[in-house]
């Protein structure tokens, strides 16, 4: 019998890999509110993601999924989003996932601005290795691989995002639900490349960002701040102290690389084969 | 005949007006190009021959040498002989003057026509007046490439044209040499091209309509041969950061429902193995073109080599099925570039085709009833809401659904899956999709191209076996040879094999011909068949084989 209550639910009983307490189930609930709220059809939907504990995620929801290689769900997603314009297309990665393994893909996903939201799942540590220093691990953090403590400065996703002038640019906090919901549903209805860098506790491996921390080191966006200032969002971004939460930047003017390139409106699973006579044409140039 | 320059002195543009020409004459003709990893400067050149049989294979020895930059002389010495006829001008290869020169005045015609850039008009124009073939043709080009220019432009170099004619009509009869006659009376009905166009015109041919790809020579080709007809065909085309976002774009891709293939050399597949891997596990197509060229690293990027069959057949961690593919030939190309989609399709993997920087850049020409076109089996089904990505058949192949089309979801995954794609760790699960990928095998194996057979191979003793691009040069070698105890075998597709090529290869002393350092292929194939290989006929110099040196060979063989 299907209990399911919404349309993105697994069936009842379908196992979940995440730890209990884990920052994971919070955002996958704020993900399913806003795909329900937005009333996207799961049968145009496709989640992408790479490999780690947040790649897991499009497992838990009832839609299409490309479950592919770590650091890779960009490249898959620009091809799925390039093969039919009709699909909604949304990555959901980790830190490790996004930031490391996959950051040349990131730089270049913002250049070309297809349409695609692309949810990170930051929680600032590698949780599937168990527990080594990821591209946000704060500063002095000892794990078993950085035993002295982490000497690197944190990589600043949303500053670096800001940089290539990505026209979304988003953070939020998985405990809370409601904002986090309402922020990934902008950033769905965006059309561009989106980015919400999402803070999320890992209960196991991060004993330093807990919710706690997270609590206490996050604060609501300044009143007044102007979401089209590039340079304001950027202040934000790279300002010391608390992390504000919330849209940073929106810029409604980028072109998607869908329309620069000309992709048909027809997805490309319908087009026929080559007619004889266009392939007879191409031919001629030989002669 | 050898057209020698430096990079940038436009040698290939004397060769690109020439060869539509002298087939529209009816001469059967063949080009082939080395070159220098520059972009100006250094010792390049084409090579055109013409012949009296169709030929597709370099030869080393130079009849007729037309020679732009100084460098030429150190460059070709082993290519030239006291037979050599050697058009150069003289004051500029004064060091270099004997009595195989013939002073061409190119520059001093260029200049009189109207500036020294119409020097390779001369040279072409030279040409056709050796050969004797009217300007009429090589007009009309000259008219066609050059009206956007002005009246100026196009008069001038028809006067160029007809400068350097004229100076070639009236060369000495004892030292012109002997040119094969026109095949056919007329050549305008067969086409010209380069492999690199036969690899497009095979993709396009398949209803390729995706390609994501990192420039690297010599794969490059394809991917601007695509995008020059991305409009005319709704390809959609997209220059990847790098390779691994190539394959991975393909795949996404292909998931999607295009007909996807990327295109590099070796070092960029070296990038997508993992990519490789994924559409083992995923069960996606996926056409990977792969022009090799020497390495390892960097190597030498210009220049041809056979040597990344091992990569092709290992790439990828895990087991997986795949298959490949090495044309040979111009049909061939456009034949197995179809295969490869359709196996790709049909049996949900990774497809890689193997060429090389010789056989992309070389020149041949091909009925245009030769270039065939394979039927076009669909293999996307309508999904409905029950629907399971991999769920099981008897066949192991799963009917392979879009996102989008039907009502269920399509879900795939890198992770070991159940039926509907979903993660699972249950060994009782992964031994039933690890039974799942390698049903295809047996299905896969049966539908291999057998190998081709060049001569006779019910009396012959001697097999040699080659693959890719190297059957040009034994076709050649066998026929001079002219000996029944020899037999070619040309294999076309590397792997799976035929399943009958072991009884093919029984009881004969085989020797393999290939392009690299260790006989890879000859391992490959002792190691199918169980055959042990007599002898291994190598060459990893970063040249292709030339005629002079197969035939070499083979008579030791047979002079021991």
């Amino acid at each position: 019998m299907d209990n399911r209550q919404h349309p993105f639910d697994m069936p009842p009983g379908t196992d979940v890999a995440w730890c209990p307490g884990c920052g994971n189930y919070m955002l996958l609930k704020a993900v399913k509110g806003a795909l329900e709220e937005l009333g996207i059809d799961r049968k145009n939907l496709v989640m992408v993601s790479g490999i780690g504990q947040a790649a897991k995620a499009p497992q838990y929801l009832n839609v299409n999924m490309f479950n592919g290689l770590h650091g890779r769900a960009l490249p898959a997603a620009l091809g799925i989003r390039l093969s039919n314009r009709e699909l909604v297309v949304v990555v959901e990665s980790g830190d490790g996932d996004m930031y490391g393994e996959g950051g040349n893909h990131l730089l270049h996903a913002v250049r070309r601005n297809y349409d695609v939201t692309v949810i990170v799942h930051d929680n600032m540590v590698y949780g599937l290795t168990k527990g080594q220093a990821s591209p946000t691990t704060q500063r002095c953090m000892k794990t078993t691989v950085q035993v002295n403590g982490v000497t690197l400065e944190p990589f600043n996703p949303l500053a670096v995002a800001l940089a290539l002038d990505a026209p979304f640019v988003a953070r939020a906090y998985a405990g809370n639900v409601e904002q986090t919901r309402s922020v990934i549903k902008e950033a769905i209805s965006f059309r561009g490349f989106a980015l919400v860098d999402v803070f999320q506790p890992c209960v196991v491996f991060n004993r330093l960002n807990t919710y706690q921390w997270f609590k206490e080191n996050t604060c609501p966006m300044p009143e007044g701040h102007d979401r089209s200032d590039r340079m304001a969002a950027m202040k934000l971004a790279t300002a010391p102290g608390k992390f504000p939460l919330g849209v940073f930047y929106r810029n409604e003017k980028r072109e998607l690389y869908e329309d620069l390139t000309g992709i048909s409106e027809k997805p490309l699973y319908q087009q026929e084969q080559p007619g004889e006579e266009a392939f007879n044409a191409m031919l001629e140039a030989f002669r | 005949m050898v057209f020698e320059g430096a990079a940038g002195q436009g040698v290939q543009t004397i060769t690109a007006a020439l060869l539509p020409i002298l087939k529209n004459s009816g001469y059967q003709v063949f080009s082939c190009t080395e070159y220098m990893s520059r972009i100006r400067g250094g010792s390049n050149t084409t090579e055109i021959r013409i012949t009296e049989k169709k030929r597709r294979a370099y030869v080393r020895h130079i009849d007729l040498l037309f020679a732009l930059s100084p460098h030429a002389f150190e460059h070709l010495k082993e290519r030239i002989d006291d037979n050599t006829l050697i058009f150069v001008e003289k004051e500029r290869f004064g060091d270099h003057w004997d009595d195989r020169c013939i002073d061409t005045p190119l520059t001093t015609f260029a200049v009189e026509a109207g500036g020294q850039v119409y020097s390779n008009t001369v040279a072409a124009g030279v040409v056709l007046g050796i050969l004797g073939v009217t300007l009429d043709r090589f007009d009309d080009y000259l008219r066609g490439q050059f009206a956007g220019k002005g009246a100026e432009v196009v008069e001038n170099n028809i006067k160029a044209a007809t400068l350097g004619y004229d100076f070639g009509r009236r060369l000495p009869a004892a030292r012109s040499l002997t040119i094969p006659a026109p095949a056919f009376e007329d050549g305008t009905g067969r086409l010209l091209m380069d492999g690199t166009s036969a690899l497009g015109i095979g993709a396009i041919a398949a209803g390729c309509n995706f390609i994501s790809s990192y420039p690297m020579s010599p794969g490059t080709g394809l991917l601007t041969f695509l995008a020059e007809r991305a409009n005319a065909f709704g390809i959609v085309v997209d220059q990847a950061e790098d390779e691994i976002a190539a394959v991975n774009a393909g795949l996404g891709a292909s998931y999607a429902g295009a007909r996807a293939v990327v295109t590099t050399s070796g070092g960029g597949f070296d990038l997508m193995q993992e990519g490789i891997s994924l559409a083992g596990m995923i069960e996606t197509p996926i056409v990977v073109h792969i022009g090799q060229r020497p390495g390892p690293a960097t190597g030498l990027p210009t220049r041809m080599e056979q040597g990344d069959l091992n990569l092709a057949l290992y790439a990828g961690h895990g087991e997986f099925a795949r298959a490949i593919f090495a044309p040979g030939t111009l049909e061939e190309t456009i034949e197995t570039m179809q295969r490869a989609f359709v196996l790709a399709q049909r049996f949900q993997i990774p497809v890689i085709v193997l060429t090389d920087q010789y056989l992309i850049d070389a020149v041949s020409t091909i009925g245009e009833e030769d270039v065939k076109r394979l039927p076009v089996v669909p293999s996307i089904v309508r999904t409905d809401e029950n629907y399971r990505r991999y769920a099981f058949t008897d066949e192991g192949l799963s009917p392979r659904g879009v996102p989008g089309y039907g009502d269920g979801t399509v879900r795939v995954d890198s992770d070991e899956h159940d039926e509907s794609g979903l993660i699972t760790e249950s060994f009782e699960m992964r031994r039933k999709m690890v039974e799942k990928r390698f049903k295809r095998l047996k299905p896969l194996g049966d539908a291999a191209l057998p190998p081709s057979v060049i001569g006779r191979h019910d009396v012959a003793e001697i097999l040699v076996i080659c693959w890719g691009s190297t059957r040009g040069v034994l076709e050649e070698a066998l026929d001079i040879i002219d000996d029944n105890r020899f037999a070619g075998i040309h294999f076309s597709q590397l792997f799976p094999l035929n399943p009958a090529t072991g009884a093919m290869l029984e009881n004969m002393r085989l020797i393999v011909i290939e392009n690299n350092a260790q006989g890879q292929f000859a391992d490959l194939l002792a190691r199918e068949t169980g055959l042990s290989i007599s002898r291994r006929i190598l060459k990893a110099t970063g040249e292709p084989f030339s005629v002079e040196e197969v035939v070499e060979y083979l008579k030791e063989e047979i002079h021991g």
